[in-house]
């Protein structure tokens, strides 16, 4: 609480000094905002050279079974819809953080983390179907190594997704919104929109090519 | 804690002059999502009924993926406000070149290298 009041009033002595002069507070939360930027063209890298590792092994099946014959698309297009619409509300709140509504901002990052469960459901649903039914599993050929290790790899960045979000809704619910809390829930509105981005190239090139 | 909020809400109805301004309206983002929705659903109904050829089909949806990821980052990541606007744009050029070297030389490189091998 005293926390939250010292930086209210922080908020306060900010405007009395206009928005041309800077204190070295608000420069400190922009850089790590720009930090974060750096972080995720380091991530961009890193999901390119696994995109790499899977289109050149994709025809390499080994004698198991090929992408057309493993892929559903109903709930792929049903996770790559959930995904897209929860960029669209994790936006919102923070829409909801710049009206100054602490319940609003909330009550987004909310259902932006349940619209995030249900496509981290979806996808272990997926696996958990393509190892015991269809017994393709990451061993089975260089095709599907590179699938689980690009798609799980997504997925695991879906998931550290929730845990931080859910620890940053618990925050807020605390301190309220401060210009700390305001900067955190920036770097993870761009974490999920870029982890919409990836899914976007997932979609694309695994299951549209692996379909066509 | 209610003071807290009426504090922020004071900070930001002082317009956006030069504070931390990324941040967009309702109105840009309800567009970003109606976009992003349609750039999925071209895709999809193309390749679901076979409408283009396989030529055709590759370039359809790797141009609607790339027009997708221009719509994240113009409507909701809002890449060109912002203080820092001009470097981010920097790096993500810098990130783009490594990746697409990345991807582009290794299917060239691991095409022509498996009928020779």
């Amino acid at each position: 609480m005293a926390h939250a009041h010292a930086a209210a009033s922080e908020h306060v002595h900010d405007d009395h000094h206009g928005h041309h002069e800077h204190d070295g507070h608000h420069d400190q939360e922009s850089l790590k905002l720009f930090g974060f930027w750096i972080f995720l063209i380091t991530d961009c890298i890193l999901f390119g050279t696994l995109f790499a590792t899977y289109v050149v092994l994709r025809n390499s099946t080994a004698g198991g079974p090929e992408a057309h014959e493993l892929f559903e698309m109903p709930g792929v297009i049903a996770e790559t819809f959930i995904l897209l619409t929860s960029s669209f509300t994790s936006g919102l709140a923070v829409l909801s953080m710049h009206q100054g509504s602490k319940r609003g901002l909330i009550g987004w990052l909310a259902v932006t983390a349940v619209l995030g469960a249900s496509f981290v459901g979806l996808e272990v649903t997926e696996f958990v179907k393509m190892v015991t039914v269809e017994h393709a599993t990451i061993a089975t050929s260089g095709f599907l190594s590179g699938f689980f290790v690009l798609v799980g790899t997504h997925g695991l960045h879906v998931s550290v997704g929730l845990i931080w979000m859910t620890a940053l809704m618990i925050q807020i619910g605390r301190r309220g919104i401060t210009s700390v809390t305001t900067r955190k829930v920036g770097v993870i509105s761009l974490y999920w929109h870029f982890l919409d981005v990836v899914w976007i190239f997932v979609f694309t090139v695994v299951y549209l090519m692996g379909v066509m | 804690m209610a003071q807290t909020e009426s504090a922020a809400a004071h900070h930001n109805g002082h317009g956006h002059g030069g504070g931390n301004a990324s941040h967009g309206s309702l109105k840009s983002y309800v567009i970003g999502f109606v976009l992003s929705i349609v750039l999925t659903i071209i895709p999809l109904v193309v390749v679901m009924n076979h409408m283009l050829g396989r030529t055709g089909t590759m370039i359809l949806i790797v141009a609607m993926a790339v027009l997708q990821f221009a719509v994240q980052l113009l409507f909701f990541m809002h890449l060109r406000e912002g203080e820092n606007a001009r470097w981010n744009v920097l790096a993500l050029v810098l990130g783009l070149v490594v990746l697409i070297t990345i991807v582009a030389g290794s299917i060239w490189i691991m095409t022509y290298n498996t009928p020779n091998m």
